[in-house]
């Protein structure tokens, strides 16, 4: 690499650009460190959604907080669903939240980034390899699915009254929504990237609404023995491991996959969406 | 120079004094990218080098390869073959140092809409790690120079296209980028918002920034650029000073006619201008009717090798005795757009 290459002028008039900053324009101030761009781009990711945060609960908690009404509260008030239902349906509405969440913060912003508002032209310019920036994506998806799930707790004792806890669990559960968030923003990254960006609603129809509901979070995957074909197609959406994961730590006494197959397939739907995601962000990047 | 449409590349002449990582400025070698679908390449072997502090105009039609060229220099467009430099740096090997260096002013509006002005260009700075006290001093200083200062709290949504490009030059800047690239700066804006990105650009000159800009503005090249670079079907025709490139066209002068045909003896189009080509004192004649109407005017450029009030006369004549009248006619001096016709048979726009 080359040294910082000083380009003062003596001549610099006190209008001139060069009098920006109080040096002379072509000083670099700081050498070139990619790692201090990514937590900048983070950074403003993050003061954004700050600043928006009303509107960001709003967005992420009716959702989750409806299907808890409805299902856990409405349903089992009406006498339609057994006693207890309410305890297993809330891990799985945790688990969705995380997922999805994190699914919507990459996919949507990305589409309109890359192709309408080209916002995001000015980050991919910033000296840090155009993969970070993917994922930096990841990254702040996941951290807005969290904060979501947690919120997810208060407003179920809001709805139910009452919610499944385990201190004990409290490590393995932060674990399994820490990969249910990475996951959920993987899927996003390579749904963002590799759907047409005038496809963008057909792809939410045709690809949310049945993630929503074969990700296992509103049953125990144990459960659909009885209807095989559909106990297998669940096993391809990540956010079964997720759901089930979070039953292994709230409600353990309720038949549930195994820990370890929730965690290990976790693991590899992250690596292939990771890999899939970053490839297609890429190939959105540079021509 | 090349022949009437001949896309002959020429190389850069300038003398190649080291290593082109030891030159600053931009550095192009023999740069090829094919676009997949697309057999013909967007770039073919293009060749320049930009000295530091010097402005380069890339002149060309839309699909010229300006575009591809600067997205390669920026980082943004993998090339398929050769090299390219800025500030003495690989783009395709050490993009990241690079993208430190080199700041871009796209065409279209890319500012983030969720940020004000101001922090459009403070968080431009926090990506480019310049410190925070630097950051808001530079930002104090770029707003008011680009008059921005009474609405830096304002978003961008709210900005005609002048202030937009006004916001992207301060934002670029807000680094202190060494080579800045910008992708015709100045389309779209009215003549006062345009003067005012020309005088930007020739500060920046003086500080020693390198200015690289893509245009299809004959006037903005002309008046802007050290050296202009004309581009056309990926190929870089010709690469000089704008006095150099118009010196060395055929004529001194030109004369744009306008000729109605009045009678039956007026013989075609070609007849025409055959006619005028035969004159003396006339050394070329460019038809500069984009869709040329077998019955209508026809409207010509004539480059001339004797003062061209002389010759008017002379011409109204010759057509008079072939029942056409020389009906307008405006004297001119060669310019950019004569020489991309010359380069290519073509107008530019």
């Amino acid at each position: 690499m080359t040294a910082p290459v000083a380009q003062a002028e003596p001549n610099d008039g006190p209008g001139g650009l060069g009098g920006a900053g109080g040096g002379p324009i072509a000083s670099r101030s700081a050498p070139v460190s990619p790692r201090r761009a990514f937590l900048a781009v983070l950074g403003r990711d993050l003061f954004v959604t700050g600043r928006e945060a009303p509107i960001f609960f709003a967005q992420v908690i009716l959702q989750p907080l409806f299907l808890l009404f409805v299902f856990g509260r409405i349903l089992s008030e009406l006498g339609y669903t057994k006693g207890g239902y309410a305890e297993l349906l809330f891990p799985g509405i945790v688990a969705l939240t995380a997922t999805l969440t994190s699914l919507q913060s990459t996919a949507f912003p990305l589409v309109i980034e890359f192709s309408y508002t080209k916002e995001i032209e000015d980050r991919l310019l910033a000296p840090l390899p155009v993969a970070w920036v993917a994922v930096e994506k990841l990254i702040y998806a996941a951290l807005r699915a969290l904060i979501a799930a947690a919120v997810m707790f208060p407003v179920g004792i809001l709805v139910l009254g009452s919610i499944p806890w385990r201190a004990s669990a409290t490590p393995f559960m932060v674990l399994i929504l820490v990969l249910g968030a990475l996951n959920g923003g993987a899927l996003g990254l390579t749904l963002g990237t590799l759907v047409p960006p005038n496809r963008i609603n057909i792809m939410f129809a045709l690809v949310l609404t049945p993630l929503l509901f074969t990700g296992c979070s509103q049953y125990p995957w144990p459960s659909l023995s009885r209807l095989a074909w559909f106990k297998w197609l669940t096993t391809l959406n990540p956010m079964t491991y997720i759901s089930e994961g979070m039953r292994a730590a709230l409600v353990p006494k309720t038949p549930h996959m195994e820990p370890w197959i929730c965690v290990a397939m976790s693991l590899l739907f992250l690596v292939v969406f990771g890999t899939v995601g970053i490839r297609g962000f890429l190939r959105r990047a540079i021509d | 120079m090349s022949d009437h449409g001949g896309p002959v590349d020429v190389t850069d002449s300038r003398p190649v004094t080291d290593r082109p990582q030891d030159r600053g400025g931009v550095v192009v070698e023999g740069l090829v990218k094919r676009y997949r679908k697309n057999p013909v390449p967007a770039v073919d072997g293009v060749s320049f080098t930009v000295g530091r502090g010097e402005i380069l105009g890339l002149l060309g039609p839309n699909g010229a390869g300006k575009t591809t060229t600067i997205g390669v220099l920026t980082t943004r467009v993998r090339p398929d073959a050769g090299r390219a430099f800025v500030a003495g740096i690989d783009v395709v090997n050490d993009p990241v140092a690079a993208k430190a260096r080199l700041a871009v002013v796209p065409q279209r509006n890319n500012l983030d809409r969720s940020l004000s002005i101001r922090q459009n260009l403070v968080f431009h700075a926090t990506y480019h790690g310049v410190p925070r006290a630097d950051r808001e001093r530079r930002a104090d200083a770029l707003l008011d120079q680009f008059g921005l200062s009474e609405r830096q709290k304002d978003k961008v949504d709210m900005f005609s296209g002048g202030q937009m490009q006004r916001v992207m030059i301060a934002r670029a800047l807000m680094h202190a980028p060494e080579v800045l690239f910008l992708d015709e700066p100045t389309t779209g804006l009215d003549p006062a918002a345009r003067l005012f990105v020309w005088d930007r650009v020739r500060e920046l000159r003086q500080s020693g920034v390198t200015v690289v800009i893509t245009t299809h503005d004959m006037d903005e090249a002309a008046e802007l650029s050290d050296r202009v670079g004309i581009m056309d079907h990926g190929h870089l025709l010709v690469l000089d000073t704008p006095e150099a490139l118009t010196r060395e066209l055929p004529g001194k002068e030109t004369l744009d006619v306008t000729v109605t045909r009045s009678g039956t003896r007026s013989g075609t189009r070609a007849d025409l201008v055959e006619l005028l080509d035969r004159l003396d004192g006339i050394e070329r004649v460019e038809d500069m009717n984009k869709t040329p109407d077998p019955g209508g005017d026809l409207r010509l450029r004539l480059y001339l090798s004797r003062p061209a009030p002389a010759m008017v006369a002379a011409i109204a004549a010759a057509l008079g005795d072939n029942d056409a009248v020389l009906t307008d006619f405006r004297l001119g001096h060669h310019s950019l757009e004569d020489v991309f016709l010359h380069l290519t048979g073509r107008l530019l726009r």
